[in-house]
């Protein structure tokens, strides 16, 4: 059975060390063709970016399944140029304003290294200090060594990859988690299905990707492969915390609803048995807010039975996220194995 | 009529677990009509008749869910903390029962509230099923309940949770047992998941691929003290829309609706609602577009546990949709 190891971990940095912001995929695009070279006469990439992959099983009686992970992440945009390297910057899909200052970024194609500046403690005063600076305020300095940038350019931050025995620290783990994890069942697909993969772009502004993927592929069902926050840590003062969303440690994360879309139940149910009958740990989602590609694929032509899986991770859509080794592979293994026990019994009943 | 919009409404079915009011409706339409299904996200299908020289193919939209909660974490005192599915009004939610899919009844509670003015946060709040530590508690995250209310019935007015839009679904169920012959290849379509986002409509509308789409559902009134301005009242006769906060109705459509009304002598109401909007947004925007209005229900009361229709408004919204049903369209 195909699981990762080292030379996961290697493509999981690389495509973290990429940017790759949402409408500008370009970079990870080219990493996931270049790792698909061998299956090429399989794949096209659509007219908003979408790297689509055909993988047909053998055998009779074989259901379409549609497998997506999203290749942008959030980040920044350049929409005004102030002069000596100093860009004014939009925040492109979801992004709390008040982790951005002090942090080290990287710009456009070339990746220019520039900062969004912080005016230094000494010189603010305690008033200052309390408020949250608005975006308007804020700056991206790359200094006079500028030219190759222009307005509309990307900027996404400049942390680079880490890994310490189980944890893996990073930028953009929502979704590169989500890309080698498909990236390896592509390359290890399952013989009793007929595997269509959308590696799809502009996920974090809307789904927009996922939502004409969908309508191209058709699909018996969905599976969309992403990765959610944990939020996990303990209360300040001692009471349970009843919001963590999931939990590091925990396995992966099956969900049951979140903003956009119910997942259908007869695949959480497979999920689950699935894990139990293999000894994978899992955990529910907490449901609630936030939403996957998912949310644009069940609501394609006349609906696709859909279900989202995710690795958890701390202190997502910030500069740096933290997660666990286990959780990742243990997402894995549960993708793997229920698409091998995958049958058309599954959706002959009813949605129930 | 009583005995079924009662049958529905006391149905639980929250958004995304349609199946049990799916389940009461199939048995209520069964002899009525020709073909029943049930897509990938639930919708339950209903064809009736076939398509005349003068016919059309037509949808009808009625939503089978209602507003509800699911549970997102059991502490371990077996208090249940939940999230909204649909518009979940805070006030009033403290004290309210609800009851889960499995009959587990349970009491929403609130954790000690500050300022005694201010409605609790959803985040605040919790479900009291009785337990007291995690392992009792029956219920487990995910699991879903809705507000628990009896049906009432007060002679010219009906009171009932989940009139949202069970008495759309009412109409709809009626309208086809009354129906005498139509030139037009009718869908009846019970929606699932409208009040989440009309999710059901969206993929139900691309499979039936209709002509012309009229969702029957609830509309507001400005009928009550200080209430919104809206020029519509119990009483007055069923809603026409007109336009709503995400729908702008064909006018061909709302024409036609006038005509049939009036020629049929039905009382009728046209309606400009601000806020919210149903099915209809959903299926004008299906493939290529959908020619889409929208047959209005005045309901007082929307998305409470105790949401109030007219008795003679309900009967009317049958009979003008039994006429609209009945004659050749001519937009």
């Amino acid at each position: 059975m195909p699981t990762i190891g080292n030379a996961q971990l290697k493509l999981l940095e690389k495509l973290c060390n990429a940017c790759s912001v949402s409408g500008d995929e370009g970079e990870v695009r080219k990493i996931v063709l270049e790792e698909l070279k061998d299956h090429a006469e399989n794949i096209r990439v659509d007219a908003l970016g979408n790297v689509l992959v055909t993988r047909l099983g053998s055998g009779k009686k074989r259901m379409k399944v549609m497998l997506s992970a999203h290749m942008d992440e959030v980040g920044f945009m350049l929409v005004g140029d102030d002069g000596e390297g100093l860009f004014r910057f939009e925040t492109v899909g979801g992004m709390d304003v008040r982790t951005l200052p002090g942090k080290a970024v990287l710009v456009g194609k070339h990746h220019l290294p520039g900062v969004i500046g912080a005016r230094p403690i000494h010189l603010t005063t305690t008033e200052e200090r309390r408020q949250i600076i608005p975006l308007d305020a804020l700056r991206i300095d790359i200094g006079p060594a500028g030219g190759k940038t222009r307005l509309g350019d990307r900027a996404t931050f400049a942390t680079r990859f880490q890994r310490n025995g189980p944890v893996i620290i990073a930028k953009a783990l929502d979704n590169r988690f989500g890309v080698v994890t498909l990236l390896e069942l592509v390359k290890n697909a399952p013989a009793n299905i007929d595997l269509l993969v959308a590696f799809t772009v502009q996920e974090e502004v809307g789904l927009r990707g996922a939502k004409v993927a969908a309508y191209a592929f058709n699909p018996d069902l969905a599976i969309v492969l992403d990765a959610t926050p944990a939020n996990d840590l303990p209360s300040w003062d001692g009471e349970e915390n009843v919001s963590y969303n999931t939990k590091l440690g925990f396995g992966p994360a099956i969900y049951i609803a979140d903003s956009d879309s119910f997942s259908d139940p007869r695949l959480v149910r497979h999920l689950s048995r699935t894990a139990e009958n293999e000894g994978i740990r899992y955990q529910f989602r907490q449901p609630g807010g936030g939403g996957t590609d998912a949310g644009a694929i069940h609501k394609a032509r006349t609906g696709i039975p859909s279900v989202s899986v995710s690795v958890p991770h701390r202190y997502s859509h910030t500069a740096a996220s933290i997660a666990r080794l286990d959780d990742w592979k243990d997402t894995f293994a549960l993708v793997y194995a229920a698409l091998v026990r995958l049958t058309p019994d599954l959706l002959a009943s009813e949605r129930k | 009529m009583k005995n079924l919009i009662q049958k529905l409404t006391e149905t639980f079915s929250p958004s995304g677990n349609e199946t049990v009011i799916c389940e009461v409706i199939r048995k209520e339409i069964k002899a009525f009509v020709d073909d029943v299904s049930v897509d990938a996200l639930g919708n339950l299908i209903a064809r009736k008749g076939s398509k005349s020289k003068n016919g059309l193919k037509i949808m009808l939209a009625g939503h089978m869910d209602e507003i509800g909660l699911m549970a997102t974490h059991i502490d371990g005192n077996g208090f249940i903390r939940f999230t909204g599915l649909g518009g979940i009004r805070l006030t009033g939610l403290t004290g309210s029962r609800v009851r889960f899919m499995d009959g587990t009844p349970g009491i929403i509670g609130a954790e000690r509230l500050t300022d005694l003015t201010k409605a609790p946060s959803l985040e605040q709040c919790f479900i009291d099923v009785g337990a007291s530590s995690r392992k009792d508690c029956p219920v487990k995250v995910g699991d879903v309940c809705a507000f628990d209310r009896p049906f009432l019935d007060l002679g010219n007015r009906m009171i009932a949770k989940s009139m949202d839009d069970r008495i759309g679904c009412a109409v709809m169920i009626e309208a086809l047992r009354t129906m005498k012959a139509s030139p037009h290849e009718l869908y009846f379509v019970f929606t699932t998941q409208e009040e989440v986002g009309l999710r059901g409509a969206t993929t139900s509308a691309f499979g039936v691929d209709p002509e012309l789409a009229l969702s029957v559902d609830v509309t507001t009134t400005g009928d009550t003290p200080k209430g919104s301005k809206m020029e519509v009242s119990l009483g007055n006769g069923p809603a026409v829309k007109v336009k709503d906060g995400g729908m702008l109705a064909d006018p061909r459509i709302v024409n036609w609706m006038i005509r049939t009304a009036e020629k049929a002598k039905i009382p009728f109401q046209r309606e400009v609602l601000e806020g919210g909007t149903t099915d209809a947004r959903a299926m004008q925007v299906a493939r290529a577009g959908i020619p889409s209005g929208c047959l209005s229900v005045p309901t007082r009361y929307v998305h409470s546990p105790s949401e109030m229709v007219d008795t003679a408004d309900v009967q009317n919204s049958v009979k003008l949709l039994v006429a609209l049903l009945s004659a050749p369209v001519g937009l």
